[in-house]
């Protein structure tokens, strides 16, 4: 219960705003532009990694976000809401990457999984070096927010396709089925990045909040 | 391997991610879940697990500059002029 309670508090506190997508895209249509720039605010950084996946460069990936919104634009009046909005942004988005097409097609390797180092067991595959809940500690706000801290430096260093997978899955919410439709991957390949991209994020905060316990 | 084999930990952590996804076979399902009820420290790994998928969750995307959103607003007023003539 507490876990869905918390769960309902971070979400909250992540999306402050009080508009559903929906009004914003009425009051966009009647040409208010700070409405554009709201929707903008939600959902530019994850169309910009989405699009990014697919282009070699940070400049190609902006003009092609660009272009996503112009597309977005042209086709608003006539979006349905079938799909959520932000579905439908990204799959424009990744159409019109995939066009721009320079990257070549991707190979994800499949070699078994390695979450944690080796090191932490012992030879019948006990921990030697056990991880201590940290659960207790995201209570108290500071180390909540080097925990944060850590999360998202994380995300920044994990190499592309991981960064990506993780972003659109935990950072976005999307389902691991669009995940997988979006960025061409077999839902397996992107089970596999997604727990690569967790445990490396995992390990980092870890070892973050390892130095800070107040009682240590 | 036989149903009821029971699973280390270090196999135990590999399965924790696709037990968040709820893609695990049954089987697999079975044995983490066994494995998970007498290991505290798994049951630890699999909460820090929850909580980074927590943490990640409120991430707010901090790439956006103010330039960025400035000048996609650009894009949009050009757009509703181009539309409006």
């Amino acid at each position: 219960m507490r876990r869905d309670h918390e769960f309902l508090r971070l979400k909250i506190e992540k999306y402050p705003w009080p508009m559903e997508d929906q009004v914003l895209i009425e009051r966009i249509l009647e040409g208010d532009r700070d409405a554009f720039a709201d929707l903008v605010q939600r959902y530019n950084a994850g169309l910009t990694r989405l699009v990014r996946y697919y282009v070699k460069t940070d400049a190609t990936a902006q003009d092609v976000v660009q272009d996503t919104w112009i597309a977005v634009l042209r086709g608003l009046s006539k979006f349905e809401g079938r799909s959520s909005f932000k579905t439908w942004l990204f799959r424009i988005g990744a159409n019109l990457a995939r066009k721009t097409g320079t990257r070549e097609r991707r190979i994800i390797p499949i070699d078994p999984i390695d979450p944690v180092s080796s090191a932490r067991f012992n030879e019948g595959g006990m921990w030697s070096d056990p991880p201590a809940p940290f659960t207790e500690i995201l209570e108290d706000r500071l180390a909540n927010a080097k925990a944060l801290e850590a999360c998202r430096r994380a995300l920044a260093d994990l190499p592309l396709a991981q960064q990506t997978v993780v972003t659109l899955r935990d950072v976005e919410g999307l389902s691991t089925k669009e995940v997988s439709q979006l960025l061409e991957l077999t839902d397996a390949n992107t089970r596999v990045l997604l727990h690569r991209g967790r445990a490396k994020i995992r390990e980092i905060v870890e070892d973050e909040l390892k130095g800070g316990y107040p009682w240590q | 391997m036989a149903m009821t084999k029971d699973i280390s930990c270090h196999q135990a952590v590999a399965l924790v991610s696709d037990y968040l996804e709820g893609a695990l076979s049954w089987r697999d399902r079975r044995r983490l879940e066994h494995h998970l009820e007498g290991c505290d420290a798994c049951s630890a790994y699999l909460d820090q697990m929850r909580e980074i998928i927590l943490l990640c969750g409120v991430v707010t995307p901090d790439d956006l500059s103010a330039q960025a959103v400035a000048r996609l607003v650009d894009v949009f007023e050009k757009y509703q002029r181009d539309a409006s003539t």
